[in-house]
């Protein structure tokens, strides 16, 4: 392991509220001489001490567990949700991924349903109310089962796990062209719709589920796949084709427990 | 004042059983009259306000995160422990109970550890029925895996991501009650005041991050759900948001703060790369089924390619000092092996503050004997984070791997009821001090923020609420009026400071760690805490003097939150190292240099030092005052551990 440093040009957003003008900033000359061992966060980190030295008010960017788990962080750089490296957060992405010199554009995820809240820093609680449109299954505490009573094949299990291992980071809408958060909606719903327990409430938690994904204002899927491609946790676009079908179940047949 | 642990008596195996059946109830139509706050959204926070919510109660939750779902337990790797004995391996709940008790080196009250025991089978169950996806057998049951030193294969697990399952589970029941409209969320709120009045909490002050508006929300009770304070160290493994303010301004309003030493250091971590370093990553502990620990014999091989080091060269400690438990002693011991390998200067990777902290941990002889493609099914994510992170493939080249603060036992003192000293203030999850003693084992912090907020809460909620009845007090009252003026000359006060201050609060946060882990990590002596003790009071006089905030408290400020969570640090800090220092013994994490046997472990002291040390706070530069709740062993017959 080496000692490398690099100097940037790096270029960030600045936006003081939802509904003040934005633009970059040019902040290479607080950037330079970064360590390539050093997370994009670090970096950031660093760049806002010093920016803080001269007075100037530090970057906001979100930010919490820096392990790419808890979804907090998320920035588009250089035009790509979480930047250049595959399948990997803002914050576990290294410096070492950027030649000397490079120049880096820095921006929030963009979308109708995100608002800005400040700086890098977006409102993803349209999220929050899409799980609560029907994102559980229903079991008060104390109510269950032994849990080896219904065995689950562990294909379902595993297929359930990697839909269930999207983190909430919003990349995919900020991928789609259409803003879509269809990819986030589908997977929370394939990680309930694929096992034993999710079956009774499947139906209606796909209506109201998907119908809270379009009352937030996230626009609809038309395949690009960009959000496939962006996901830190490389979750496929299956899952969408998924959700479409028990969408066409539930309004066909009323097994979304409206009689039709 | 005396404290209480309301543990109830008689045989073990019945007494929480007896226990629920003594306490009051509240009945069906009342619940909906109470209001019970909850700070906090992580596994311990999460469950308790969904369950209370189910019940009836009213809740209000707060988190400081953009979404009650990002708390830090999402982060959690390895897995939960639970009592199910599926394997038939010979695991019970008594044999849990037993091994917990025993691996917190016998510093926990045997009532609390026992119901953990008892009702974590309970816990899996909750969790399979939310839909949470634990890794399964090809016959479709549940498969588990042995688990930090343990005997038995009693841990369950998601992939590495079991506390992000866990908590999506306990997430989707709180989503539930919020859309029933049983939970009132505050997100990006952060509780910087306890409102007690006439010895009762009635309320808290939070601050809404995003405008810097402070409000004062009352209610019948309050829950505080809000994690550990391992970030003390600076450089730990918790999410930088992490804190100890919740916890340390109930303190300061009177709540007992119990065993602030006991402080976990994880022993394989990635090591710090430079100082820019903003957290450090843990490597899961299974690693060591198949990883050998080494450094290099002569400290001159530090940088050299360590492949082309020659066995005879290599110094394997663990192996070499633990014949029988070799690579997989406890974590503290783990840890110390690992420090004092690089004190005594035979660590590598790069230097760090003129020190070379990291120790190799090695799969070349497990790649020879199962193959490449076997080791990387079991541990395939985990080399790529290790490769994300450090540029280096763990099958090309020893992983290096250093120790890090990971969790903390201590926390505020509870009873067996998990209340407080303080009337209606209840501490849940890793906030509390109450099941671990010196030494958490693996996969049970999970298990025990769970049964706080699942199984023990909805009771002992009920039956302090039947008790005590209604609170009267509004928002507009005089002590609510109180706690908002106090918090906001505390905010006016900082800005004001920082307006001229000319230090970024980090950089106190990291020296604050470098003390911390120099003179009350994972070994301490007298001198070196009396040096903190110093050192640390003047660290803080420094930080009161000259810390730099830039703009105002009426707007999203990060600098200001992160300067209001160091000064409590800094307070914290102190008290960690009285409690160090009056634990004159050595016992689990707590190690104290002048007592070790002669095989070199940790030396406890019984007959002076079984007890709970809860500490009330005596006014800002009064020396703490030290309560003792004594510990007494019925089931489990006191013995020194040995991994040898
Ligand atoms: C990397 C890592 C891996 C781990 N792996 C395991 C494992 O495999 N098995 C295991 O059993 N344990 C593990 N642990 C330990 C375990 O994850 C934690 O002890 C446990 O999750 C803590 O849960 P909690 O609910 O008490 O607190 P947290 O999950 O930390 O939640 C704290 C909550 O409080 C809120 N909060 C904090 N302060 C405030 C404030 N002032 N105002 C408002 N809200 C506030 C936060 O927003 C958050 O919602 C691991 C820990 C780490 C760091
Ligand atoms: S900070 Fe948690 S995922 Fe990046």
């Amino acid at each position: 392991m080496s000692d490398d440093t690099i100097d940037l040009k790096l270029f960030v957003w600045r936006q003081e509220g939802p509904d003040a003008p934005g633009d970059f900033q040019d902040y290479s000359k607080y950037a330079k001489g970064v360590s390539t061992h050093a997370s994009f966060l670090e970096m950031l980190d660093l760049v806002n001490e010093r920016m803080s030295a001269d007075g100037e008010r530090p970057i906001v960017f979100d930010h919490d567990c820096r392990e790419g788990i808890c979804g907090c962080c998320g920035a588009v750089i250089n035009g790509i949700p979480h930047g250049p490296q595959k399948q990997t957060t803002t914050c576990q992405l290294h410096m070492r991924q950027f030649e000397n010199g490079a120049e880096i554009y820095v921006e929030p995820f963009r979308a109708g349903a995100f608002p800005i809240v400040k700086d890098l820093m977006v409102d993803r609680s349209s999220f929050d109310d899409i799980i609560q449109a029907g994102g559980f299954i229903s079991v008060r505490t104390g109510s269950a089962p032994d849990a080896n009573e219904i065995p689950i094949p562990k294909e379902s299990a595993d297929a359930s796990m990697d839909a269930a291992t999207c983190i909430g980071c919003g990349a995919c809408v900020a991928a789609c062209p259409n803003a879509s958060a269809s990819l986030f909606t589908a997977a929370k719903l394939a990680h309930l719709n694929m096992l034993p327990q999710g079956q009774a409430e499947r139906y209606k938690r796909t209506r109201l589920m998907i119908q809270a994904h379009d009352d937030a204002g996230f626009g609809g899927c038309t395949n690009h796949r960009e959000c496939e491609a962006a996901c830190p946790k490389g979750i496929s676009t299956d899952f969408i084709a998924r959700a479409n079908r028990d969408l066409l179940v539930a309004t066909v047949t009323g097994k979304d427990g409206r009689l039709v | 004042m005396t404290l209480k642990s309301n543990a109830p008596t008689g045989d073990i195996e019945k007494r929480w059983d007896k226990h629920r059946f003594d306490m009051k109830l509240v009945n069906p139509a009342n619940k909906r009259k109470f209001d019970v706050i909850v700070v906090g959204t992580g596994l311990a926070g999460a469950s308790a306000a969904a369950t209370m919510a189910e019940l009836g109660y009213n809740i209000k939750a707060f988190c400081y995160q953009d979404s009650p779902r990002r708390a830090h337990s999402i982060a959690a790797q390895g897995g939960i422990n639970a009592a199910k004995n599926y394997q038939n391996d010979g695991d019970s709940v008594y044999r849990l109970f037993y091994d917990t008790v025993k691996g917190g080196d016998f510093r926990s009250r045997e009532s609390n550890v026992y119901r953990l025991a008892q009702v974590s089978v309970n816990i899996i169950d909750q969790a399979v029925a939310q839909g949470v996806p634990f890794a399964r057998e090809y016959g479709g049951l549940l498969a588990n895996r042995s688990f930090g030193g343990a005997q038995v294969s009693r841990t369950f697990y998601a992939k590495g991501q079991t506390g992000q399952q866990l908590l999506l589970g306990a997430y989707s029941a709180l989503s539930k009650m919020i859309a029933a409209g049983k939970v009132e969320m505050y997100t990006r709120h952060e509780m910087l005041e306890l409102i007690v009045e006439d010895g009762r909490a009635r309320g808290i002050v939070v601050r809404d991050l995003n405008t810097g508006k402070l409000e004062a929300h009352t209610a019948d009770a309050v829950c505080l759900c809000t994690g550990g304070y391992g970030n003390v160290f600076y450089l730990s493994t918790n999410a930088k948001g992490c804190n100890v303010t919740a916890s340390w301004r109930a303190h300061k309003q009177g709540a007992y703060f119990a065993n602030p030493c006991y402080t976990q250091i994880h022993p394989t971590c990635i090591p710090p790369s430079g100082d820019y370093q903003s957290k450090l990553t843990l490597m899961s502990e299974s690693l060591r089924n198949d990883g050998r620990v080494w450094v290099p014999k002569d400290p001159k091989d530090a940088t050299k390619d360590p492949t082309s080091i020659s066995e005879k060269d290599r110094d394997y400690y663990l192996e070499r000092r633990y014949p029988a438990f070799g690579n997989l002693v406890p974590r503290d011991i783990a840890s110390r092996a690992a420090k004092k390998a690089c004190d005594d200067g035979f660590g590598v990777g790069p230097m760090v503050g003129g020190k070379r902290t990291g120790v190799y941990l090695d799969f070349a002889d497990a790649i020879k004997r199962e193959s490449k493609e076997r080791i990387l099914e079991k541990y395939g994510n985990l080399f790529e984070m290790y490769e994300r992170i450090t540029g280096d493939d763990p099958c090309e080249t020893p992983m290096r791997i250093y120790p890090a603060s990971h969790y903390t036992m201590g926390g505020l003192w509870v009873d067996y009821n998990l209340m407080s000293n303080v009337d209606g203030l209840f501490v849940l999850g890793e906030a509390n001090f109450s099941d671990h003693g010196a030494n958490r084992l693996g996969a049970s912090a999970l298990m025990q923020g769970l049964s706080d907020g699942y199984f023990v809460i909805s009771y002992s909620m009920g039956n302090y609420l039947a008790r005590v009845g209604k609170n009267d007090i509004k928002a507009d009252s005089s002590a609510a009026k109180g706690a908002v003026k106090a918090v906001e000359k505390r905010i006016s006060d900082l800005i004001e400071i920082g307006q001229k201050g000319s230090t970024h609060p980090d950089e106190f946060h990291r020296k604050l760690g470098t003390l911390m882990y120099d003179y009350c990590g994972m070994s301490r002596n007298a001198d070196g805490l009396k040096k903190a003790l110093e050192e640390i009071p003047t660290l803080r006089e420094q930080f009161w003097d000259d810390v730099q905030i830039l703009g105002s408290g009426t707007e999203l400020n990060m600098m200001l939150e992160k300067a209001g969570r160091v000064a409590d640090f800094l307070e914290l800090a102190e008290l960690m190292c009285h409690d160090a220092l009056d634990r004159d013994e050595s016992c689990g994490a707590h190690f104290r240099e002048e007592h070790v046997r002669e095989d070199g472990e940790a030396k406890r002291n019984d007959e002076d030092y079984t007890y709970v040390a809860a500490w009330e706070h005596s006014g800002d530069h009064a020396n703490p005052k030290l309560h003792k709740e004594s510990l007494e062993f019925e089931y489990v017959k006191l013995s020194q551990r040995s991994y040898k």
